[in-house]
Protein backbone atom coordinates (compact mmCIF):
# COMPACT_ATOMS: atom_id res chain seq x y z
CA UNK A 1 0.00 0.00 0.00
CA UNK A 2 1.46 3.91 -0.68
CA UNK A 3 1.67 5.66 1.62
CA UNK A 4 -0.61 8.62 0.36
CA UNK A 5 -3.39 7.79 -1.58
CA UNK A 6 -5.88 10.21 -3.72
CA UNK A 7 -8.88 9.24 -5.23
CA UNK A 8 -10.81 12.25 -7.23
CA UNK A 9 -9.79 14.12 -4.24
CA UNK A 10 -11.97 18.14 -5.25
CA UNK A 11 -12.37 21.00 -3.14
CA UNK A 12 -14.43 23.58 -4.13
CA UNK A 13 -14.53 27.33 -2.69
CA UNK A 14 -17.82 28.75 -3.91
CA UNK A 15 -17.44 28.55 -7.50
CA UNK A 16 -14.19 28.21 -7.92
CA UNK A 17 -12.57 24.86 -8.32
CA UNK A 18 -9.22 24.88 -6.18
CA UNK A 19 -8.54 21.47 -6.74
CA UNK A 20 -10.39 19.25 -9.72
CA UNK A 21 -10.16 15.45 -9.07
CA UNK A 22 -6.68 14.03 -7.83
CA UNK A 23 -5.06 10.50 -8.31
CA UNK A 24 -2.04 10.05 -6.24
CA UNK A 25 -0.12 7.08 -4.83
CA UNK A 26 2.83 8.08 -3.44
CA UNK A 27 5.06 5.43 -1.96
CA UNK A 28 7.32 5.10 1.29
CA UNK A 29 10.72 7.04 1.20
CA UNK A 30 9.78 8.92 -1.98
CA UNK A 31 10.15 12.77 -2.36
CA UNK A 32 7.71 13.96 -4.20
CA UNK A 33 7.04 17.34 -5.85
CA UNK A 34 3.99 19.08 -6.92
CA UNK A 35 5.10 22.05 -9.08
CA UNK A 36 3.05 24.70 -10.59
CA UNK A 37 2.38 28.28 -10.46
CA UNK A 38 0.77 29.57 -7.43
CA UNK A 39 -2.80 29.41 -7.52
CA UNK A 40 -2.37 26.14 -8.96
CA UNK A 41 -3.99 24.39 -6.38
CA UNK A 42 -0.98 23.26 -4.96
CA UNK A 43 -0.79 24.18 -1.36
CA UNK A 44 -4.93 23.41 -1.06
CA UNK A 45 -4.02 19.80 -2.00
CA UNK A 46 -1.00 19.75 0.89
CA UNK A 47 -4.42 21.45 2.77
CA UNK A 48 -6.34 18.56 2.55
CA UNK A 49 -4.11 16.11 3.15
CA UNK A 50 -2.90 17.81 6.47
CA UNK A 51 -6.44 17.48 7.29
CA UNK A 52 -6.26 21.66 7.17
CA UNK A 53 -8.87 21.84 4.56
CA UNK A 54 -11.73 19.71 3.86
CA UNK A 55 -12.12 18.03 0.89
CA UNK A 56 -15.20 18.82 -1.37
CA UNK A 57 -15.17 15.74 -2.97
CA UNK A 58 -12.69 12.48 -3.22
CA UNK A 59 -10.33 11.00 -0.89
CA UNK A 60 -7.03 10.66 0.81
CA UNK A 61 -5.25 8.35 2.88
CA UNK A 62 -2.29 8.74 4.66
CA UNK A 63 -0.35 5.99 6.57
CA UNK A 64 -4.10 4.09 5.68
CA UNK A 65 -5.69 7.02 7.66
CA UNK A 66 -8.24 8.60 6.30
CA UNK A 67 -7.95 12.46 6.18
CA UNK A 68 -11.83 12.87 6.59
CA UNK A 69 -12.57 10.10 9.18
CA UNK A 70 -9.36 10.13 11.37
CA UNK A 71 -8.18 13.17 11.08
CA UNK A 72 -6.15 13.31 14.55
CA UNK A 73 -4.52 10.26 13.50
CA UNK A 74 -3.13 11.85 10.24
CA UNK A 75 -1.80 14.80 12.37
CA UNK A 76 0.11 12.27 14.25
CA UNK A 77 1.64 10.90 10.99
CA UNK A 78 2.42 13.98 9.39
CA UNK A 79 4.69 17.28 9.96
CA UNK A 80 4.31 20.15 7.88
CA UNK A 81 6.30 23.45 7.57
CA UNK A 82 4.01 26.40 6.03
CA UNK A 83 4.90 28.57 3.10
CA UNK A 84 4.79 31.64 5.81
CA UNK A 85 7.03 31.00 8.87
CA UNK A 86 5.18 30.23 12.21
CA UNK A 87 7.38 29.73 14.40
CA UNK A 88 7.19 31.85 17.90
CA UNK A 89 9.06 34.23 17.94
CA UNK A 90 9.27 35.16 21.53
CA UNK A 91 10.38 31.44 22.46
CA UNK A 92 14.40 30.06 21.85
CA UNK A 93 15.20 27.47 19.28
CA UNK A 94 14.93 24.58 21.90
CA UNK A 95 11.69 26.24 23.34
CA UNK A 96 10.43 26.10 20.26
CA UNK A 97 11.28 22.14 19.61
CA UNK A 98 10.19 21.81 23.10
CA UNK A 99 6.28 23.35 22.82
CA UNK A 100 6.10 20.76 19.75
CA UNK A 101 6.84 17.42 21.40
CA UNK A 102 4.25 18.40 23.94
CA UNK A 103 2.07 19.12 21.45
CA UNK A 104 2.53 16.12 19.73
CA UNK A 105 2.67 13.81 22.81
CA UNK A 106 6.26 13.11 21.91
CA UNK A 107 7.36 10.92 25.35
CA UNK A 108 9.24 12.95 27.74
CA UNK A 109 12.21 10.28 27.94
CA UNK A 110 12.96 10.82 24.51
CA UNK A 111 12.31 14.41 24.38
CA UNK A 112 15.69 16.22 25.10
CA UNK A 113 17.65 13.51 23.16
CA UNK A 114 15.48 13.99 20.28
CA UNK A 115 15.79 17.84 20.22
CA UNK A 116 19.05 17.31 20.49
CA UNK A 117 19.66 14.91 17.76
CA UNK A 118 17.59 17.59 15.46
CA UNK A 119 19.33 20.93 16.44
CA UNK A 120 22.67 19.03 15.22
CA UNK A 121 21.35 17.39 12.08
CA UNK A 122 20.25 21.73 11.17
CA UNK A 123 23.40 22.80 12.64
CA UNK A 124 21.43 24.83 15.49
CA UNK A 125 23.44 24.11 17.99
CA UNK A 126 24.88 27.35 19.22
CA UNK A 127 22.13 29.10 18.43
CA UNK A 128 19.39 26.89 20.72
CA UNK A 129 19.48 29.35 23.51
CA UNK A 130 18.66 32.03 21.25
CA UNK A 131 15.16 33.71 20.58
CA UNK A 132 14.02 32.81 17.39
CA UNK A 133 13.18 36.34 16.43
CA UNK A 134 17.27 37.02 16.13
CA UNK A 135 17.41 34.16 13.61
CA UNK A 136 17.77 34.95 9.75
CA UNK A 137 15.62 33.89 7.54
CA UNK A 138 17.87 30.38 6.34
CA UNK A 139 18.13 29.69 10.15
CA UNK A 140 13.77 30.14 10.94
CA UNK A 141 13.27 27.51 7.84
CA UNK A 142 15.76 24.88 9.27
CA UNK A 143 14.30 24.71 12.69
CA UNK A 144 10.56 24.17 11.15
CA UNK A 145 12.14 21.29 9.38
CA UNK A 146 13.44 20.15 12.77
CA UNK A 147 10.07 20.96 14.09
CA UNK A 148 8.28 19.54 11.36
CA UNK A 149 10.30 15.99 12.01
CA UNK A 150 10.42 16.05 15.69
CA UNK A 151 7.58 13.61 16.21
CA UNK A 152 9.04 11.26 13.56
CA UNK A 153 6.47 11.66 10.80
CA UNK A 154 5.62 9.28 8.32
CA UNK A 155 5.52 12.05 6.06
CA UNK A 156 6.52 15.68 5.88
CA UNK A 157 5.07 17.96 3.87
CA UNK A 158 6.57 21.49 3.10
CA UNK A 159 5.20 23.92 1.04
CA UNK A 160 7.59 26.28 -0.70
CA UNK A 161 10.32 26.01 1.49
CA UNK A 162 12.30 28.15 -0.49
CA UNK A 163 10.52 30.51 -1.16
CA UNK A 164 11.58 34.15 -0.16
CA UNK A 165 14.89 32.92 0.82
CA UNK A 166 18.49 33.73 -1.49
CA UNK A 167 19.56 31.86 -3.87
CA UNK A 168 22.27 29.90 -1.64
CA UNK A 169 20.27 29.67 1.32
CA UNK A 170 17.92 28.32 -1.03
CA UNK A 171 20.86 25.42 -2.18
CA UNK A 172 21.81 25.08 1.46
CA UNK A 173 17.66 24.59 2.51
CA UNK A 174 17.42 21.70 -0.28
CA UNK A 175 20.90 19.95 1.01
CA UNK A 176 19.11 19.85 4.51
CA UNK A 177 15.68 18.52 3.21
CA UNK A 178 18.01 15.51 1.26
CA UNK A 179 20.16 14.89 4.60
CA UNK A 180 17.00 14.81 6.52
CA UNK A 181 14.73 12.32 4.36
CA UNK A 182 17.56 9.91 3.99
CA UNK A 183 18.68 9.99 7.77
CA UNK A 184 15.20 9.89 9.22
CA UNK A 185 13.44 7.71 6.14
CA UNK A 186 10.71 9.83 5.72
CA UNK A 187 8.27 10.14 2.67
CA UNK A 188 8.70 14.34 1.89
CA UNK A 189 6.07 15.63 0.01
CA UNK A 190 6.72 19.79 -0.59
CA UNK A 191 5.82 22.07 -3.35
CA UNK A 192 7.72 24.58 -5.35
CA UNK A 193 7.66 26.74 -8.28
CA UNK A 194 11.11 27.01 -8.79
CA UNK A 195 11.57 23.98 -11.34
CA UNK A 196 15.04 23.76 -11.16
CA UNK A 197 15.59 22.99 -7.50
CA UNK A 198 12.73 20.27 -7.81
CA UNK A 199 14.40 18.50 -10.89
CA UNK A 200 17.96 18.54 -7.99
CA UNK A 201 16.00 16.93 -5.21
CA UNK A 202 12.70 14.99 -6.10
CA UNK A 203 12.48 11.27 -7.10
CA UNK A 204 9.31 12.02 -8.77
CA UNK A 205 7.15 15.20 -9.37
CA UNK A 206 3.47 15.67 -10.43
CA UNK A 207 2.88 18.88 -12.45
CA UNK A 208 0.05 20.84 -11.19
CA UNK A 209 -2.11 23.28 -13.35
CA UNK A 210 -5.44 24.39 -12.82
CA UNK A 211 -5.83 22.21 -10.07
CA UNK A 212 -5.36 19.40 -11.90
CA UNK A 213 -2.05 16.89 -12.43
CA UNK A 214 -0.77 17.58 -15.96
CA UNK A 215 2.19 15.17 -15.74
CA UNK A 216 3.27 13.05 -13.43
CA UNK A 217 7.12 10.92 -13.13
CA UNK A 218 10.32 11.33 -12.34
CA UNK A 219 12.51 14.53 -13.66
CA UNK A 220 13.91 12.42 -16.41
CA UNK A 221 11.04 10.88 -17.87
CA UNK A 222 9.12 13.94 -17.94
CA UNK A 223 11.96 15.68 -19.71
CA UNK A 224 12.74 13.02 -21.95
CA UNK A 225 9.40 13.34 -23.14
CA UNK A 226 9.89 16.64 -24.37
CA UNK A 227 11.72 14.72 -27.19
CA UNK A 228 15.40 15.16 -27.15
CA UNK A 229 17.43 18.41 -26.50
CA UNK A 230 16.30 21.79 -26.72
CA UNK A 231 17.88 24.26 -29.99
CA UNK A 232 16.97 27.79 -29.58
CA UNK A 233 18.07 30.13 -32.21
CA UNK A 234 17.62 34.09 -32.29
CA UNK A 235 17.08 35.04 -35.98
CA UNK A 236 14.57 37.16 -38.39
CA UNK A 237 11.99 35.31 -40.51
CA UNK A 238 12.57 31.88 -39.57
CA UNK A 239 11.26 29.36 -41.76
CA UNK A 240 9.21 27.25 -39.27
CA UNK A 241 7.42 25.19 -41.33
CA UNK A 242 10.94 24.13 -43.08
CA UNK A 243 12.46 23.57 -39.69
CA UNK A 244 9.31 21.13 -38.80
CA UNK A 245 9.24 19.48 -42.29
CA UNK A 246 13.37 18.06 -40.73
CA UNK A 247 13.04 14.42 -39.75
CA UNK A 248 15.35 15.10 -36.68
CA UNK A 249 12.97 18.10 -35.51
CA UNK A 250 9.86 17.15 -33.01
CA UNK A 251 8.54 20.66 -32.21
CA UNK A 252 9.32 24.37 -32.79
CA UNK A 253 7.99 27.01 -31.70
CA UNK A 254 8.57 31.14 -32.71
CA UNK A 255 8.70 33.61 -30.11
CA UNK A 256 9.76 37.06 -31.70
CA UNK A 257 13.23 36.53 -33.08
CA UNK A 258 13.74 33.54 -30.78
CA UNK A 259 13.16 30.54 -32.05
CA UNK A 260 12.87 27.14 -29.83
CA UNK A 261 13.51 23.77 -31.57
CA UNK A 262 13.26 20.35 -30.05
CA UNK A 263 15.33 17.79 -31.70
CA UNK A 264 16.66 14.46 -31.51
CA UNK A 265 20.24 13.59 -31.12
CA UNK A 266 21.23 17.45 -31.39
CA UNK A 267 24.85 17.16 -31.76
CA UNK A 268 24.32 15.26 -34.49
CA UNK A 269 21.74 17.28 -36.61
CA UNK A 270 22.50 21.06 -35.66
CA UNK A 271 24.98 21.47 -38.18
CA UNK A 272 22.55 20.09 -41.32
CA UNK A 273 19.53 22.05 -39.12
CA UNK A 274 21.88 25.36 -39.50
CA UNK A 275 22.65 24.47 -43.43
CA UNK A 276 18.67 24.35 -43.49
CA UNK A 277 18.08 27.95 -42.46
CA UNK A 278 19.89 31.29 -42.59
CA UNK A 279 20.48 34.72 -40.91
CA UNK A 280 21.26 32.84 -37.93
CA UNK A 281 22.44 35.59 -34.88
CA UNK A 282 22.78 33.75 -32.48
CA UNK A 283 22.41 29.75 -31.12
CA UNK A 284 22.36 27.94 -28.14
CA UNK A 285 21.78 24.04 -27.00
CA UNK A 286 20.49 22.72 -23.97
CA UNK A 287 19.22 19.97 -22.50
CA UNK A 288 15.49 20.28 -22.02
CA UNK A 289 14.02 21.77 -18.10
CA UNK A 290 11.14 20.47 -15.89
CA UNK A 291 10.08 24.40 -17.69
CA UNK A 292 10.47 23.35 -20.68
CA UNK A 293 7.79 20.24 -20.03
CA UNK A 294 5.49 23.19 -18.28
CA UNK A 295 5.54 25.14 -21.41
CA UNK A 296 5.07 22.49 -23.36
CA UNK A 297 2.10 20.86 -21.82
CA UNK A 298 0.21 24.62 -20.95
CA UNK A 299 1.86 27.04 -23.65
CA UNK A 300 2.76 29.32 -20.55
CA UNK A 301 6.02 29.75 -18.62
CA UNK A 302 5.82 29.32 -14.88
CA UNK A 303 8.04 32.29 -13.88
CA UNK A 304 5.14 34.49 -15.38
CA UNK A 305 2.98 33.29 -13.53
CA UNK A 306 5.59 34.02 -10.06
CA UNK A 307 4.11 36.66 -7.51
CA UNK A 308 6.81 37.75 -5.57
CA UNK A 309 4.87 38.22 -2.34
CA UNK A 310 4.14 34.74 -0.81
CA UNK A 311 0.67 33.79 0.99
CA UNK A 312 -1.31 31.30 2.55
CA UNK A 313 -3.72 28.94 0.91
CA UNK A 314 -6.37 31.45 1.62
CA UNK A 315 -4.45 33.99 -0.46
CA UNK A 316 -3.39 31.64 -2.88
CA UNK A 317 -7.02 31.30 -3.40
CA UNK A 318 -7.79 34.53 -3.78
CA UNK A 319 -5.37 35.14 -6.13
CA UNK A 320 -6.73 31.99 -8.26
CA UNK A 321 -9.90 34.09 -8.68
CA UNK A 322 -8.58 37.48 -9.55
CA UNK A 323 -6.88 35.85 -12.46
CA UNK A 324 -10.77 34.77 -13.41
CA UNK A 325 -10.68 31.26 -13.62
CA UNK B 1 -11.64 8.36 26.06
CA UNK B 2 -8.94 6.29 26.50
CA UNK B 3 -5.90 6.54 29.12
CA UNK B 4 -3.40 7.36 26.44
CA UNK B 5 -5.57 9.73 24.59
CA UNK B 6 -6.47 11.55 27.86
CA UNK B 7 -2.95 11.83 28.84
CA UNK B 8 -1.71 13.50 25.48
CA UNK B 9 -4.82 15.93 25.62
CA UNK B 10 -3.54 16.91 29.41
CA UNK B 11 -0.01 17.39 27.68
CA UNK B 12 -1.48 19.65 25.20
CA UNK B 13 -3.12 21.90 27.70
CA UNK B 14 0.02 21.70 29.80
CA UNK B 15 2.15 22.58 26.75
CA UNK B 16 0.02 25.61 25.25
CA UNK B 17 0.64 27.19 28.94
CA UNK B 18 3.68 26.63 29.50
CA UNK B 19 4.30 28.58 26.17
CA UNK B 20 1.58 31.14 27.84
CA UNK B 21 3.94 31.70 31.21
CA UNK B 22 7.46 31.97 28.55
CA UNK B 23 5.75 34.88 27.08
CA UNK B 24 4.84 35.96 30.40
CA UNK B 25 8.32 35.99 31.82
CA UNK B 26 9.42 37.41 28.60
CA UNK B 27 7.27 40.68 28.40
CA UNK B 28 8.66 42.25 31.56
CA UNK B 29 7.49 45.74 30.46
CA UNK B 30 3.55 44.25 29.74
CA UNK B 31 4.06 42.64 33.64
CA UNK B 32 5.02 46.16 35.03
CA UNK B 33 2.88 48.51 32.82
CA UNK B 34 0.07 46.08 34.43
CA UNK B 35 1.17 46.27 37.78
CA UNK B 36 1.92 49.96 37.64
CA UNK B 37 -1.56 50.46 36.70
CA UNK B 38 -3.69 50.09 39.49
CA UNK B 39 -1.22 51.54 41.98
CA UNK B 40 -1.85 55.00 40.23
CA UNK B 41 -5.79 54.44 40.47
CA UNK B 42 -4.80 53.74 44.24
CA UNK B 43 -2.82 56.01 44.83
CA UNK B 44 -3.31 58.98 42.63
CA UNK B 45 -7.17 59.08 42.24
CA UNK B 46 -7.84 56.67 45.41
CA UNK B 47 -5.78 59.16 47.34
CA UNK B 48 -7.31 62.54 45.83
CA UNK B 49 -10.94 61.22 46.43
CA UNK B 50 -10.49 60.39 49.77
CA UNK B 51 -8.92 63.30 50.75
CA UNK B 52 -12.77 64.31 50.98
CA UNK B 53 -14.66 60.81 50.63
CA UNK B 54 -15.58 58.34 52.91
CA UNK B 55 -18.20 55.41 52.09
CA UNK B 56 -19.62 53.44 54.79
CA UNK B 57 -17.22 54.19 56.82
CA UNK B 58 -14.32 53.28 54.93
CA UNK B 59 -11.67 55.65 53.71
CA UNK B 60 -12.22 56.14 49.71
CA UNK B 61 -9.20 55.13 48.76
CA UNK B 62 -9.21 51.32 50.62
CA UNK B 63 -13.11 51.32 49.58
CA UNK B 64 -12.06 51.12 46.13
CA UNK B 65 -8.79 48.71 46.58
CA UNK B 66 -11.26 45.57 45.58
CA UNK B 67 -12.57 47.46 42.78
CA UNK B 68 -9.22 48.34 41.68
CA UNK B 69 -7.96 44.41 41.89
CA UNK B 70 -11.13 43.36 39.69
CA UNK B 71 -10.57 46.00 37.31
CA UNK B 72 -7.01 44.62 37.03
CA UNK B 73 -7.82 40.97 36.24
CA UNK B 74 -11.04 42.72 34.25
CA UNK B 75 -8.27 44.40 32.10
CA UNK B 76 -5.75 41.95 31.99
CA UNK B 77 -7.89 38.95 31.57
CA UNK B 78 -10.26 40.24 28.33
CA UNK B 79 -6.69 41.66 26.65
CA UNK B 80 -4.92 38.13 27.26
CA UNK B 81 -8.06 36.89 25.09
CA UNK B 82 -8.29 38.92 22.74
CA UNK B 83 -4.31 38.98 21.68
CA UNK B 84 -5.12 35.68 19.99
CA UNK B 85 -6.03 38.01 17.07
CA UNK B 86 -2.55 38.70 16.96
CA UNK B 87 -1.46 35.20 17.46
CA UNK B 88 -3.71 34.38 14.65
CA UNK B 89 -2.58 36.73 12.25
CA UNK B 90 1.35 36.51 13.01
CA UNK B 91 0.46 32.46 12.41
CA UNK B 92 2.14 31.65 15.62
CA UNK B 93 -1.35 30.02 15.96
CA UNK B 94 -1.24 27.69 12.86
CA UNK B 95 1.68 25.58 13.59
CA UNK B 96 -0.11 24.61 17.16
CA UNK B 97 -3.85 24.17 15.77
CA UNK B 98 -2.49 21.82 13.42
CA UNK B 99 -1.30 19.60 16.10
CA UNK B 100 -2.89 16.32 17.27
CA UNK B 101 -4.84 17.91 19.88
CA UNK B 102 -8.52 18.85 20.03
CA UNK B 103 -9.43 22.74 19.43
CA UNK B 104 -11.18 22.39 23.40
CA UNK B 105 -7.72 21.41 25.27
CA UNK B 106 -5.96 24.16 23.27
CA UNK B 107 -8.41 26.58 24.47
CA UNK B 108 -8.03 25.44 28.30
CA UNK B 109 -4.00 26.12 27.90
CA UNK B 110 -4.95 29.04 26.77
CA UNK B 111 -7.68 30.18 29.53
CA UNK B 112 -5.12 28.74 31.95
CA UNK B 113 -2.03 30.29 30.68
CA UNK B 114 -4.04 33.94 31.00
CA UNK B 115 -5.32 33.23 34.78
CA UNK B 116 -1.97 32.58 35.88
CA UNK B 117 -0.69 35.29 34.48
CA UNK B 118 -3.84 37.66 36.23
CA UNK B 119 -3.46 35.88 39.57
CA UNK B 120 -0.05 36.62 39.16
CA UNK B 121 -0.04 40.06 39.13
CA UNK B 122 -3.14 40.24 41.46
CA UNK B 123 -0.48 38.60 44.29
CA UNK B 124 1.90 41.21 43.59
CA UNK B 125 -1.19 43.80 44.31
CA UNK B 126 -2.30 42.13 47.32
CA UNK B 127 1.72 42.39 48.36
CA UNK B 128 0.41 46.32 48.99
CA UNK B 129 -2.48 45.82 50.82
CA UNK B 130 -0.44 46.48 54.24
CA UNK B 131 -0.86 50.14 52.66
CA UNK B 132 -4.36 49.69 53.36
CA UNK B 133 -5.14 49.90 56.83
CA UNK B 134 -8.52 48.46 56.58
CA UNK B 135 -7.81 45.19 54.61
CA UNK B 136 -8.25 42.19 56.97
CA UNK B 137 -6.03 40.28 55.58
CA UNK B 138 -7.47 36.75 56.49
CA UNK B 139 -9.69 37.64 53.42
CA UNK B 140 -7.25 37.28 50.84
CA UNK B 141 -7.41 33.74 49.86
CA UNK B 142 -11.48 34.17 49.30
CA UNK B 143 -10.61 37.24 47.62
CA UNK B 144 -8.30 35.45 45.34
CA UNK B 145 -10.53 32.88 44.72
CA UNK B 146 -13.35 34.80 43.76
CA UNK B 147 -10.58 36.99 41.44
CA UNK B 148 -9.59 33.66 39.56
CA UNK B 149 -13.04 32.35 38.67
CA UNK B 150 -13.74 35.95 37.68
CA UNK B 151 -10.28 35.62 35.33
CA UNK B 152 -11.22 32.21 34.10
CA UNK B 153 -14.45 33.70 32.85
CA UNK B 154 -12.98 36.95 31.47
CA UNK B 155 -9.95 35.18 29.69
CA UNK B 156 -13.07 32.53 27.88
CA UNK B 157 -14.93 35.90 26.63
CA UNK B 158 -12.06 37.51 25.55
CA UNK B 159 -10.88 34.47 23.32
CA UNK B 160 -14.20 33.82 22.38
CA UNK B 161 -14.28 37.39 21.15
CA UNK B 162 -11.31 37.40 19.65
CA UNK B 163 -11.74 34.34 18.10
CA UNK B 164 -14.05 35.84 15.29
CA UNK B 165 -12.52 39.40 15.57
CA UNK B 166 -10.20 39.17 12.09
CA UNK B 167 -8.35 42.35 12.56
CA UNK B 168 -6.96 44.37 15.50
CA UNK B 169 -8.71 47.28 14.59
CA UNK B 170 -11.54 45.55 16.45
CA UNK B 171 -9.71 46.30 19.94
CA UNK B 172 -10.64 49.32 20.43
CA UNK B 173 -14.63 48.57 19.58
CA UNK B 174 -14.20 46.07 22.79
CA UNK B 175 -12.57 47.81 24.66
CA UNK B 176 -15.12 50.87 24.55
CA UNK B 177 -18.17 48.69 24.36
CA UNK B 178 -17.47 46.15 26.67
CA UNK B 179 -14.61 46.38 29.04
CA UNK B 180 -14.86 49.79 29.88
CA UNK B 181 -19.06 49.68 30.48
CA UNK B 182 -18.32 46.74 32.53
CA UNK B 183 -16.03 48.38 34.46
CA UNK B 184 -17.98 51.51 35.14
CA UNK B 185 -20.95 49.69 35.80
CA UNK B 186 -19.68 47.09 38.51
CA UNK B 187 -19.46 48.69 41.32
CA UNK B 188 -15.83 49.44 41.43
CA UNK B 189 -15.43 52.79 42.17
CA UNK B 190 -18.90 53.39 44.31
CA UNK B 191 -21.13 51.57 46.18
CA UNK B 192 -24.05 49.64 44.78
CA UNK B 193 -27.33 50.94 46.64
CA UNK B 194 -30.13 52.87 46.16
CA UNK B 195 -28.25 56.23 46.32
CA UNK B 196 -27.83 55.14 42.45
CA UNK B 197 -30.39 55.85 39.37
CA UNK B 198 -32.66 53.12 39.20
CA UNK B 199 -31.93 52.89 35.68
CA UNK B 200 -28.19 52.37 36.74
CA UNK B 201 -29.52 49.78 39.58
CA UNK B 202 -30.72 47.43 36.88
CA UNK B 203 -27.74 47.94 34.88
CA UNK B 204 -24.91 47.34 37.43
CA UNK B 205 -26.78 44.15 38.65
CA UNK B 206 -26.88 42.61 35.18
CA UNK B 207 -23.56 43.48 35.33
CA UNK B 208 -20.95 39.75 36.39
CA UNK B 209 -18.41 42.04 37.34
CA UNK B 210 -20.40 43.65 40.49
CA UNK B 211 -20.39 40.39 41.92
CA UNK B 212 -17.00 40.05 41.71
CA UNK B 213 -16.34 43.29 43.54
CA UNK B 214 -18.37 42.78 45.65
CA UNK B 215 -17.43 39.47 46.73
CA UNK B 216 -13.99 40.30 47.08
CA UNK B 217 -15.17 44.13 48.74
CA UNK B 218 -16.69 41.61 51.73
CA UNK B 219 -13.88 39.53 51.93
CA UNK B 220 -11.56 42.21 52.56
CA UNK B 221 -13.60 45.25 53.77
CA UNK B 222 -16.57 42.73 54.88
CA UNK B 223 -18.59 45.25 53.32
CA UNK B 224 -20.93 43.52 50.55
CA UNK B 225 -24.65 44.32 49.32
CA UNK B 226 -25.24 40.65 48.30
CA UNK B 227 -25.37 37.27 49.94
CA UNK B 228 -21.15 35.70 49.43
CA UNK B 229 -23.37 32.54 47.99
CA UNK B 230 -25.03 34.75 45.33
CA UNK B 231 -21.48 37.02 44.33
CA UNK B 232 -19.84 33.20 44.00
CA UNK B 233 -22.71 31.62 42.49
CA UNK B 234 -23.42 34.29 39.67
CA UNK B 235 -19.75 34.21 38.82
CA UNK B 236 -18.93 30.48 38.61
CA UNK B 237 -22.36 30.10 36.43
CA UNK B 238 -20.82 32.85 34.40
CA UNK B 239 -17.15 31.42 34.03
CA UNK B 240 -19.02 28.17 33.33
CA UNK B 241 -20.87 29.68 30.42
CA UNK B 242 -17.96 31.56 29.13
CA UNK B 243 -15.70 28.16 28.58
CA UNK B 244 -18.82 26.87 27.04
CA UNK B 245 -19.03 29.87 24.63
CA UNK B 246 -15.42 30.28 24.13
CA UNK B 247 -14.80 26.62 23.68
CA UNK B 248 -17.45 26.10 20.95
CA UNK B 249 -16.09 29.78 19.11
CA UNK B 250 -12.74 28.83 19.33
CA UNK B 251 -13.40 25.20 17.91
CA UNK B 252 -15.01 26.99 15.06
CA UNK B 253 -12.07 29.83 14.40
CA UNK B 254 -10.23 29.98 11.36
Amino acid sequence: MSIIETRALAKTYGRIQAVRGIDLNIEKGEIFGLLGPNGAGKTTTIGMLCTIVRPSSGSASIAGHDVVREPAEVRRNVGIVFQDPTLDTILTGRENLKLHALLYGVPSDIREKRIKELLELVDLKTRAEDITRTYSGGMRRRLELARGLLHRPAVLFLDEPTLGLDPQTRARIWDYIRKMAQKEQTTVVLTTHYMEEAEQVCDRVGIIDHGRIIALGSPEDLKESMGGYMVIIRMKEAPLDRIRALPYVSEATQNDDIVEITMKEAHLHLPDLLLNIRNVECVETRAPTLNDVFIKLTGRDIREEEIEDSGGWVESVARYRQRGH
Amino acid sequence: MDYGRFRKECLGVYAVWWREIKVFQREKSRVVSSIVQPLMWLFLFGNAMGASLDVNGVNYRDYIYPGILSMSVLFGSVFFGLYIVWDRKLDVLKAVLVAPVSRISIFLGKVLGGCTDVTLQVLILFLFSFLFSSINPLGIPLALLILFITSVAMVSMGLAIGSFLESLEGFQVISTFVVFPLFFLSGALFPVDDRLPGWLQELVKLNPLTYTVDGVRGALLGVNTFPLYVDLGVITVFAVLMILVGSALFSRMK
